[in-house]
């Protein structure tokens, strides 16, 4: 569906360069969530505006649904525009009209007829929720519901793509989970793929298939949400997760503890959480397993548990222990001094 | 007073009536004039959406020149051009050409920071639908900023007011070429009076009503 291969971009500012993307590849395939995750600085901005153009990378090709994007003249990229639904965090709503003229304006602006402006936004208004808003203006809205006729002035073009750009950074948790799961109806009812960027860990976590990791405008470590989130590689991944952070225990109590058995963390994926894994453990190898640390965290298709535990015994039997817990469907890491 | 409107009532009138007719006319030409030069600052400037020092360079000293010029040095600087353009350089019509002139670039100076204040944000997700760019100048742009392009207006036509005082000396009558000739020159005091009262209800009653647009264009 979009796929950006070897994209960089300089911009310069006086004498100095800045490379905001250092040769960045990725595929998002049709219907799916692709997240990109990092802090701000890393380029995911910049990224996104690479997909529609409204920046023009240095380098490399921008390729929607098969077509070079970067070799199509200024109408036929209004044409593509028109087909690639934008929000951002900011919501970018004209103040000067109302909820529905916000979403009928673009519209008219494109020739669509009158009756289907009507019958477009209407719908939209009503997937969105915001029926009986309809004549409120911007000013008079909460954040989410601003995003809300942002989404759907987007979806009123009837886009194959949707990018979200940070729609979710300015809102407090609760509205942040309405959106996402707005999102996510998006996605599934409508079949709109979705490319989103934010730096917030949750987002990725709730809705997306795939997700990017960027630091320093390069893409550091991509895969599907549960590989990257149980197996990350590097460490800029690890710091966004940071597990090591949930479960930091006092180097003393660590130390302790380390002089009787071993530390490992475990972490669950979906199915594996149902078989007693420490109960079989004190079973059959004569060791003590105890809880220090634990939680669940919710991804799009599936749970992962993460388990810190303490296993206490003789050397060997700890280590015969350990090594069943690697047989096991379960990812297991020892955690040192 | 009965006496005093009178023996006055028809020049006043007469001179309100010059007044209006100059400040209108010379504000219809210096929109046409300002609006496309306000925009095309907007655009060419950096990083705007036809980036062109060039041509932002040009427009931007132009306007600086003029606006350093006093309107009344303009009036009579003006004159050669005034006459090839109207062919006169007295009465009304002569003067309708300096106020353009002094009033124009003025006018692109306020459009120029009304737009400014348009988020960007906006015009960038216009941008992201694929609307071509004159479309979102007019729907975007300009609506967004049409409150401060009205208090901006408000002030031009202010102006005006006051510059038309200087039109006596080319002929064209008005509100204050009547205080100055009645008023100072032949020493009636109480017609400078009459006219003083009669623009600070003027200017009130046009400072109110921009005012009032300003507010209701502004939604929020």
């Amino acid at each position: 569906m979009i796929k950006l291969e070897h994209i960089s971009k300089t911009f310069r500012v006086g004498k100095n360069k800045i490379e905001a993307l250092k040769d960045v590849s990725l595929e998002v395939n049709k219907g799916e969530i692709f997240g990109v995750i990092g802090f701000s600085g890393a380029g995911k901005s910049t990224l996104i505006r690479c997909i529609n153009l409204l920046e023009r990378p240095t380098n490399g090709k921008v390729f929607v649904e098969d077509r070079n994007v970067l070799t199509l003249n200024k109408k036929d990229l209004r044409k593509l525009r028109r087909k690639i639904g934008m929000i951002f965090q900011g919501y970018n709503l004209l103040e000067t009209a109302t909820v529905y003229e916000n979403i009928a304006t673009p519209l008219r602006l494109e020739g669509v007829p009158k009756d289907e402006i009507k019958q477009r936004a209407e719908k939209y208004l009503d997937i969105v929720g915001l029926t009986d808003r309809r004549n409120a203006f911007p000013s008079q809205l909460s954040g989410g519901q601003k995003q809300r006729v942002a989404i759907a002035r987007a979806l009123a073009h009837e886009p194959e793509i949707l990018l979200s750009d940070e729609a979710t950074s300015a809102l407090d948790p609760n509205t942040t989970d309405a959106i996402l799961e707005l999102l996510l109806r998006v996605n599934k009812e409508l079949g709109i793929t979705i490319f989103l960027i934010t730096h917030e860990l949750n987002v990725i976590q709730r809705i997306c298939d795939r997700v990017a990791v960027m630091e320093n405008g390069k893409v550091v470590e991509q895969g599907s949400v549960v590989d990257v989130f149980t197996r990350p590689q590097q460490a800029m991944t690890k710091r966004f997760i940071s597990n090591e952070a949930k479960f930091a225990i006092p180097a003393q109590l660590r130390g302790e503890l380390l002089k009787t058995g071993k530390l490992v963390k475990l972490t669950f994926l979906g199915e594996s959480s149902k078989d007693p894994v420490l109960a079989t453990l004190a079973k059959q190898f004569d060791v003590l397993p105890s809880i220090i640390a634990g939680g669940i965290d919710q991804l799009k298709d599936q749970s992962v548990g993460n388990l810190l535990v303490h296993i206490k015994g003789d050397q060997s039997k700890v280590e015969t222990a350990v090594k069943f817990l690697h047989e096991q469907d379960v990812l297991v890491e020892e955690v040192n001094a | 007073m009965a006496g005093f409107l009178n023996e006055w009532g028809g020049s006043i009138w007469d001179a309100f009536i010059q007044t209006t007719q100059m400040t209108l006319i010379s504000l219809a030409f210096s929109i046409l004039i300002g609006l496309p030069l306000g925009v095309l600052l907007v655009l060419t400037r950096r990083n705007g959406q036809w980036d062109n020092p060039i041509a932002f360079t040009i427009v931007n000293s132009l306007i600086n020149v003029i606006r350093s010029i006093p309107f009344i040095i303009l009036l009579f600087f003006l004159l050669p051009f005034t006459k090839s353009v109207v062919g006169t350089t007295i009465g009304v019509k002569g003067v309708i050409v300096p106020l353009v002139v002094a009033c124009a670039p003025y006018i692109a100076r306020l459009l120029e920071t009304a737009m400014l204040e348009v988020s960007k944000g906006v015009i960038e997700a216009y941008q992201s639908m694929g609307i071509s760019t004159p479309k979102i100048i007019w729907h975007v742009i300009i609506r967004e900023a049409r409150s401060s392009i009205i208090l901006g207006l408000t002030i031009a036509i202010i102006g005006l007011i006051g510059e038309t005082a200087m039109a006596g000396f080319v002929g064209a009558g008005g509100l204050g070429d009547l205080a100055y000739q009645f008023g100072y020159v032949r020493f009636q005091p109480d017609v400078m009076y009459a006219v003083i009262i009669i623009l600070i209800i003027i200017v009130q009653i046009v400072q109110s009503v921009g005012n009032l647009i300003a507010r209701r264009l502004k939604k929020n």
